[in-house]
């Protein structure tokens, strides 16, 4: 072996270290959802108020899909009011809020909203068939939903300010 | 009080093993023994403050501090005693602490046992020691503090993740973690041997024990695994070749290869450069383990969840493997082989052989393991590479082994005679071929499986014929026949312990080879009263029934089963539901036999209860894989007992 040609051999693990330390820019845990552009899956609930809820009443706003629990603990409890300041902020341009409580008691889920003062629509999802129509993986899970019906953003973990706000901002500066 | 109490601890600590490495490595340099001697103390504190700490968060998870982030975040007011106790290292953070701390351990073990023998090299392994130690807790203190304090303090936790609530639990991470820091130790003094160019066997008699011992505890560590895995999980497998899973089995493979070639060293003066490179990349691969379990990179059951962790370890495994590497090139020419391999036909064929197959499964997990991320990069699609792929790959691999172990300790060393294979091999190989003639007849058609047992047989006579062999020479001597097998135990144990692991490997085999091969399960909906019929066994659903347990609800399914009109007995697979967790947890119910295992999950059930649907397993000979792990333990021990045979 030439002299020289033994420093090739801490060179030779460079690239194993480059693709390692390029699975940070990967999520795996961010499952690509097949429903991103494609048209939300339409629901009617019935609020815990008693009127119903249906995603096609609100066509031509950008509604906000939040599939919580009151037993996941924090996340839910971190984002309950981000969503409800940004229901708050932004219904007045448009903007819906729904919350969906899954795998969740009657007793408990009330108590949660009374806790937060959530105002947003809040219905249960009893039979489970909304999250299997999303593809929740687990609470939290927010859907972002363009005018024209379709899903644009899912997020995976409590909503920050942050992300409500740019979302929602540039879904409503679209036509 | 606890965080902040917690926190200060591993921050002084931190201080003292960065102090330690320095005067160790300076002192080592120097050749100054107060300075030494004052890197003796830190390790001395080092052990006492993550001791310290350890003890804290124990306490912490007893008094239901939650106050302690990671204390609310693992358990909640229902946590049972014990499992508030293993819920210490349930997590990331905590697993830390426990990792710490028996490094920490290992590093005071190493001061006591070796500060008098080996001079020139002990105070640069002190030195690599202590930085490994300062790595780790320089994450504890900056990327994943255990002792971070939640505010404003909340009523009750998060709870424990259910599937850890399980006595695998205590002895799984322990064992796996004893043996990946383990190999800290070997490694420690390889990058010594480098420094100090002293790169002959003085390293590798020092480190033989820490090697073996640290192999052992990642063996045990893997066998627990899937003993939790298939007890705990209500798949029915042990093994499933889970990234992380892989990650613990890629050091064991290249552990296992460099156990063997140190002997081709210690006897021939070959394979220097190999026998170093080995550790690097058995402690480069340990590292790269707890990267890819903390980091997020890889999705997989077992992992930690993630934050800036990865980038620590990812930082941490460069620098680890670039170090040593250009060590490696800078003493090159010092680690050139004495010795030169006379013959194809010798024991160190034999065992260049087996290490080359052994880093060859080593490469394949690897690639298996990262090609998601490779394919990803390179095509930006997400792919994942399933069992198929590491069977395929790996069974022939595994089976060129079992038949190199045969082969290896009886064969004679720079030039086999045909006298001496004669001698050492007819006889096993007709048994071995008449095993399979047999298996064959007996209606096993699968060829792997034939194979596999034939091989099996192979390497058991090989073993039989030397003992057999050794005995009679002693009982030649006059020795009555226990003593004379006493003394050929205990005189030769490194030779006799080896032959005694061999011997739990190919239990292992077997188990794995049988269940593979054998296992049958049938999956049916059954109204209660109704009945459904898997080899030779009746399942009668009798019925649901639910209780309310301290942290969780549980649904149990209650089924007689009987055999070939026996009494029935009853089985009560179980399903939990957690009120933290999305999906259910399944409680399998077992009976375990050493020729078969009958095993129960549940599956979904009609609210009213009328109606269950239920997973029947008949799992073959999976116990003498559990057996084989029993074997292997009295084989490392026979091994590690001091050597008396220049004594005698």
């Amino acid at each position: 072996m030439r002299r020289s040609l033994r420093w090739l051999i801490p060179l030779s693990t460079l690239p194993v270290l480059v693709l390692l330390a390029y699975g940070f820019r990967s999520n795996p845990r961010d499952i690509p959802s097949p429903l991103i552009g494609r048209e939300a899956p339409s629901f009617t609930l019935t609020a815990f108020t008693g009127e119903p809820i249906s995603l096609s009443d609100h066509r031509g706003q950008v509604v906000v899909v939040n599939f919580w629990a009151s037993w996941c603990y924090p996340a839910c409890y971190e984002e309950a009011p981000v969503l409800e300041q940004g229901w708050q902020r932004w219904r007045e341009r448009g903007v819906v809020v729904i919350g969906l409580d899954i795998q969740d008691t009657d007793d408990k889920a009330k108590k949660f909203i009374a806790d937060f003062g959530l105002t947003f629509p809040n219905a249960r999802d009893v039979t489970g068939k909304v999250s299997i129509d999303y593809g929740v993986f687990g609470v939290p899970e927010t859907f972002f939903i363009d005018r024209g019906g379709r899903i644009r953003l899912r997020h995976v973990g409590a909503v920050t300010t942050d992300v409500f706000r740019t979302t929602v901002e540039r879904l409503l500066t679209e036509s | 009080m606890i965080p902040e109490l917690g926190q200060g601890v591993l921050l002084v600590a931190l201080g003292l093993a960065l102090w330690g490495g320095a005067a160790a490595s300076v002192g080592g340099r120097a050749g100054r023994p107060a300075l030494i001697e004052s890197a003796q103390h830190a390790a001395l504190g080092v052990f006492t403050l993550v001791s310290l700490a350890f003890a804290l968060l124990i306490y912490a998870f007893l008094a239901f501090d939650f106050s302690v982030r990671y204390v609310a975040m693992n358990t909640n007011l229902g946590t049972p005693f014990y499992y508030r106790i293993t819920g210490v290292w349930g997590a990331l953070e905590g697993s830390l602490v426990l990792w710490a701390w028996m490094l920490a351990l290992y590093t005071l073990i190493v001061v006591l046992r070796q500060r008098e023998r080996a001079r020139e090299l002990y105070p640069w392994a002190l030195a690599v020691m202590f930085v490994v130690l300062a790595f780790f807790l320089l994450v504890m203190t900056v990327a994943a503090p255990p002792f971070a304090r939640l505010s404003p303090v909340p009523a009750n936790g998060r709870g424990l993740n259910p599937l850890l609530e399980d006595t695998g639990m205590i002895t799984h991470p322990i064992a796996l973690y004893l043996g990946f820091t383990g190999f800290t130790v070997p490694f420690a003094f390889a990058i010594a041997a480098l420094v100090t160019s002293r790169v002959g066997d003085a390293w590798i008699t020092l480190t033989r024990r820490w090697t073996i011992t640290a192999w052992y505890f990642l063996s045990l560590g893997l066998l627990i695994g899937g003993w939790w895995s298939y007890h705990v999980l209500g798949w029915g497998g042990y093994w499933a070749w889970d990234p992380v899973e892989n990650a613990a089995f890629m050091p064991w493979l290249t552990g296992t290869a460099f156990l063997h070639s140190v002997m081709i060293q210690e006897r021939r003066r070959m394979l220097k450069l190999w026998n170093i490179s080995l550790v690097i990349l058995t402690f480069s691969l340990t590292m790269f383990g707890t990267f890819l379990t903390r980091s997020g990179v890889i999705a997989s059951v077992h992992a930690f969840t993630q934050g800036t962790v990865g980038v620590f370890f990812l930082a941490f495994l460069a620098l680890v493997v670039l170090a040593s590497l250009i060590l490696l090139a800078w003493r090159w020419y010092a680690l050139q082989a004495q010795g030169q391999l006379d013959s194809v036909v010798s024991r160190e064929s034999a065992f260049l052989l087996n290490n080359l197959l052994l880093v060859a499964a080593a490469f394949t997990v690897f690639f298996g393991t990262v090609f998601p991320l490779l394919s990803e990069a390179l095509r930006g699609v997400k792919v994942s590479v399933g069992a198929p792929f590491f069977n395929q790959v790996n069974v022939p691999l595994f089976l060129g082994l079992v038949f190199l172990m045969g082969v290896g300790p009886l064969i004679a060393w720079r030039r086999a005679s045909p006298e001496n294979l004669r001698r050492n091999f007819l006889v096993p190989v007709a048994l071995g071929i008449a095993g399979a003639a047999v298996f064959f007849l007996l209606g096993v058609r699968s060829a792997v499986a034939v194979l596999a047992l034939a091989l099996t047989l192979f390497v058991a006579a090989t073993i039989a014929l030397d003992v057999s062999r050794a005995t009679r020479a002693r009982l030649r001597g006059g020795e009555r026949l226990l003593p004379a097998v006493g003394g050929l135990l205990t005189r030769h144990n490194r030779r006799y312990g080896g032959f005694v692991v061999h011997l739990g490997i190919l239990l292992i085999v077997v188990g794995v080879t049988g269940s593979q091969a054998w296992s049958v399960q049938r999956e049916s909906t059954l109204a209660v009263g109704e009945t459904t019929e898997l080899a030779g066994y009746r399942f009668r659903f009798d019925g649901l029934q639910a209780n309310e347990e301290s942290n969780h609800f549980k649904v149990v399914g209650r089924f007689s089963v009987s055999r070939n009109g026996s009494r029935p007995a009853l089985m009560q697979p179980t399903k939990k539901f957690y009120p933290q967790e999305t999906s259910p947890i399944a409680g399998v119910d077992y009976s375990v036999g050493f020729w078969e295992d009958l095993y129960l999950v549940l599956g979904d059930f009609t609210r009213d209860g009328r109606q269950a649907t239920i997973k029947v397993q008949v799992n073959r000979l999976v116990t003498w894989i559990w057996i084989g792990g029993f074997v292997l333990t009295l084989g490392t021990a026979l091994a590690l007992l001091p050597e008396r045979r220049r004594a005698a």
